[in-house]
């Protein structure tokens, strides 16, 4: 889908000539297509754990790995600061780093690793942990074409494989438009699993085979993208949207070969009746999805009632509701379980006339928040995603100004797509990613709003 | 000795989907029978899941059918997410066409010959066949087969103005000549069913059918189509009062009770039910909703005899619980398809009547009264629309999962038809 017509002139001859900035093409993820197109400088400054075992999967995707910047492009920078705990180190980073940014190729990732700033022992590691963010985030800003720079913050006792699902998200065409975020790592959830790829490998082409998801809202636009993306990467779906949505979500569900349940999640036995659903069709379930959300916009200085409970009501009651009852419910929600919601830049830097919407999304990430713990004593694991600017329908409707101004305050200078948002979830979704627990990721190319 | 008698087994209703029914030359008036009875289907395989699957057999039909649409149902089959080897047949039987195609599947399952069928019909009035008339057709024959042009030219100059009227689809008997209505306007006078009784019972059918969207209850049953997500010759603030004002359309003077009203209008839609074994609902996990216990069909002498064109299921429903043990009164649910409030209210009538039921049904007591609250709970055919074939795989879905609801208990269908017939079925819920 490109209805972004100025980066498809940007990447004219004319436009060059013109002098028109030029908008990329971010290199996104096909089936079969190896992990990276090109060779990963893999680093480390001290005695960092990380950077041993990444190397070994890069090579076993079939790329050349370099310890130093040379001639050749780099598409991927990985460079784990884990033991760096002083200033020397952080010196030592910034040696390693700045001839490798020149030579990243477009669509290029940098991912650096570091250490948990609240577990340092001294203040100096502290402001080192910290100090990454802001030259992580600053990278972010400064590469071009497509390229990304993202920081993974891991706890001292995670071992590698804790880390493994998030660097191959993270170095993958999976993370097009995930630019500048910073997501902590931290010891998997639930039972100690076999390092992975040992017993049971995951395929890195259907990482989540044999896994059932719920999409709510999977209709269309968004949700209907995490069905397709799910269902590609192993996934059965159960596709869920309002009744009068049936027509669209038939189709999602038989092109996804999943199941279609018709039900409004603001209904009052909706949680019983999704539950009941996943309990007797499909034996429990793996991953659940809150993406349904609506909007009903209005200045807080003239919104009524109606407005403010129906948007409260979609995109955050009714997840409530849920999520208690996957909690309380012991038969649905199983081992390795994964709820990721779909929250809003709006809820992180507000917006005019969403008072209600920013409300809603907002709140949900307070939520995620606090039942992280709570979904951990079961082994399972609860995240926010916070789209920017995603091409839909609805962004589509916005006046042409407000549009153009949406899609070019970010990084990556444009919108990002619905299988952005959807391929974000799919790695939070993982087995593998039990590390990842009670984290909000933005999928939003680096966007200037509310970071 | 002839082969072992087979063991049967029991018949599980699983689900059912239908598209919204519309009121004809409405909404649907573009769509084709193999269009909607497409989207049907495909609104079943979404909702259990069964992209890609071989179903053991899909049964369907039309009561208005283009000629193009000689294999309605395998081409349905073919254009969904089925497995293309799915086999699939045609069965038409007027009105009764839907669930005389799930007693066919029922029967099979029952049977062990399949495993799993899906079973209903589609009507359009909209896009009714339109046939040219039969000089016409007589010289486009002969002119497909010629050999010379001479001979070409000599039929194109037999072709008259007149022979272009079409011959459009008449909803009227043809041995008769009387239109459905006025049959069933006819019967309306013998049994003495009054415009009040006809008008209650059509409030009622618009409020229940309401009701039922109002819960949910259509959540799982129903697929919106072409925009249209309610049956949209629902009236939920229908009322006697409002019914009253209407117009009579059929019979005459005093005995015209028969309004728009309180008769089904002409209706697009498509109904379907999956049907199953026990064994295979459950390797797919997928719910048993009730059980298709036995079925009957009858038919009378409307043309020569006495009996009226809609009573045919006044005879059939004796047989059928005669040959089931059962009496009237054993029901927790009765479905019978409201083709005229008339039609519902005199059959009723004809069971309650002692003289009607020794003579005619030859039983020494009639069948008795039902009791009311159990009739057509979820709303029946004068609120939702009767697209002919449609209507069986409505009820047999809406009432198994009515069933399924209640958790215990049995459920009568019986469902009038053109020519005379009636077709009439019992559904057991599943403990
Ligand atoms: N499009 C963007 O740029 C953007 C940005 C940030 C966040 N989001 C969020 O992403 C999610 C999906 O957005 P979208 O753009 O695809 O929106 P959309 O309106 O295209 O799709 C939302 C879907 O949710 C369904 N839905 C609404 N109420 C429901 C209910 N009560 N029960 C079940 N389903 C219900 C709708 O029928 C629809 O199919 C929303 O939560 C939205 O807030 C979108």
């Amino acid at each position: 889908m490109s209805n972004d017509r100025l980066r498809d002139f940007s990447n004219t001859g004319i436009a060059g000539r013109l002098g028109v900035p030029r908008v990329p093409l971010l290199r996104r993820h096909e089936p079969g297509r190896p992990l990276l197109p090109g060779p990963a400088l893999v680093s480390a400054v001290g005695a960092g754990r990380f950077a041993k075992p990444i190397g070994a999967l890069v090579e076993e995707s079939g790329q050349s790995v370099v310890e130093s910047a040379g001639e050749d492009k780099l598409a991927a920078v990985v460079l784990d600061l884990t033991a760096a705990a002083s200033l020397a180190d952080l010196a030592a980073a910034q040696q390693i780093l700045t001839p490798a940014v020149r030579k990243i190729a477009p669509s290029g990732r940098l991912l650096v690793l570091g250490p948990e700033p609240a577990e340092a022992s001294t203040g100096e590691a502290a402001a080192v942990a910290q100090a990454l963010d802001g030259l992580v985030r600053s990278i972010g800003k400064e590469l071009r074409a497509g390229a990304t720079a993202n920081l993974l913050v891991v706890a001292a006792d995670a071992l590698p494989a804790a880390v493994d699902s998030s660097v191959r998200f993270f170095l993958s065409a999976r993370s097009a438009y995930v630019d500048g975020q910073v997501v902590h790592v931290g010891v998997p959830v639930g039972a100690p699993q076999d390092p992975v790829g040992m017993d049971d490998p995951i395929d890195p082409d259907r990482p989540l085979a044999g896994r059932v998801a719920v999409v709510t809202g999977a209709a269309r636009g968004i949700g209907a993208a995490i069905a397709d993306t799910l269902a590609r990467d192993g996934a059965s779906i159960v596709a869920v949207d309002i009744p009068a949505a049936g027509e669209n979500l038939a189709k999602v569900a038989n092109r996804t070969a999943g199941v279609a349940l018709q039900l409004d999640i603001t209904a009052a036995d909706a949680p019983e009746r999704l539950l009941g659903h996943l309990r007797e069709r499909h034996g429990g379930v793996d991953l659940v999805v809150h993406n349904a959300g609506i909007t009903r916009d209005k200045l807080l200085a003239n919104m009524d009632a109606a407005r403010w409970d129906s948007v409260l009501a979609v995109n955050l009651a009714a997840q409530l509701r849920i999520n208690d009852a996957l909690l309380t419910d012991e038969t649905v929600l199983r081992e390795a379980g994964r709820i990721v919601c779909v929250s809003s830049q709006s809820g992180i830097a507000g917006n005019r006339g969403q008072t209600n919407y920013a409300a809603s999304k907002a709140g949900i990430i307070g939520m995620v928040r606090a039942y992280a713990p709570r979904f951990a004593e079961r082994g399972a694991t609860i995240n926010a995603v916070a789209p920017g600017f995603i091409e839909t329908e609805m962004t589509q409707k916005m006046p042409l100004g407000t549009r153009e101004a949406g899609r070019r305050v970010n990084s990556l200078r444009q919108g990002g797509l619905p299988v952005d948002v959807a391929e974000t979830i799919g790695w939070l979704g993982q087995s593998s990613s039990g590390g990842v627990n009670g984290q909000v990721v933005r999928v939003c190319g680096q966007s200037i709003l509310g970071a | 000795m002839a082969a072992k008698t087979r063991q049967t087994r029991q018949a599980a209703v699983i689900g059912g989907n239908r598209i919204p029914f519309a009121r004809a030359n409405g909404k649907y008036a573009r769509a084709s029978n193999l269009d909607m009875l497409t989207a049907t289907l495909d609104g079943l395989v979404a909702r259990y899941g069964l992209a890609g699957e071989r179903l053991g057999e899909v049964v369907a039909g039309a009561v208005l059918k283009h000629s193009r649409d000689f294999n309605l149902t395998r081409e349905a089959v073919l254009g969904s997410r089925l497995a293309p080897s799915t086999p699939a047949y045609d069965v038409q039987q007027a009105c009764g066409t839907g669930l005389e195609a799930a007693i066919a599947v029922s029967n099979k399952i029952r049977l062990g010959q399949i495993e799993s069928g899906v079973a209903g019909g589609v009507d359009t009035a909209s896009d009714a066949p339109i046939a040219v008339n039969e000089d016409l057709r007589r010289i486009l024959v002969a002119l497909n087969g010629a050999r010379s042009a001479s001979a070409r030219l000599k039929l194109l100059g037999k072709l008259r103005p007149g022979q272009i009227v079409p011959e459009i689809p008449q909803n009227s008997e043809p041995r008769t000549g009387l239109s459905m209505g006025e049959h069933a306007a006819i019967t309306a006078k013998e049994w003495g069913v009054s415009r009040e009784a006809q008008d209650e019972l059509a409030a009622a059918s618009h409020r229940h059918l309401a009701a039922a969207y109002d819960r949910g209850f259509f959540d799982d049953l129903v697929t919106p189509y072409l925009g249209v997500t309610r049956d949209d010759n629902l009236r939920p603030d229908s009322s006697v009062e409002k019914l009253a004002k209407l117009k009579p359309v059929f019979g005459r003077g005093e005995d015209a009770t028969m309004t728009a009203g309180n008769s089904t209008p002409l209706t697009d839609g498509s109904a379907l039910v999956l049907l199953g074994s026990d064994e295979w609902a459950a390797e797919h996990k997928l719910p048993v909703l009730a059980h298709f216990v036995d079925a009957e069909t009858a038919a009378v002498d409307y043309v020569h005899g006495r009996d009226g064109l809609l009573t045919a299921p006044v005879y059939a429903v004796p047989r059928l619980l005669e040959r089931n043990g059962l009496t009237l009164q054993d029901f927790d649910f009765y479905e019978i398809h409201e083709a005229f409030a008339s039609t519902v209210l005199a059959t009723l009538k004809a069971w309650e009547d002692p003289a009607f039921s020794k003579e005619r049904l030859g039983l020494d007591s009639p069948l008795g009264s039902i009791d009311r609250s159990r009739l057509n709970v979820n709303g029946s055919s004068l609120a939702a629309g009767h697209p002919f074939a449609a209507t069986g795989g409505r009820i047999v879905a809406s009432l198994a999962k009515a069933l399924h609801e209640k958790g215990s208990g049995r459920g009568l269908i019986s469902i009038c038809a053109a020519g005379g017939q009636g077709v009439v079925a019992i559904l057991e819920a599943v403990k």
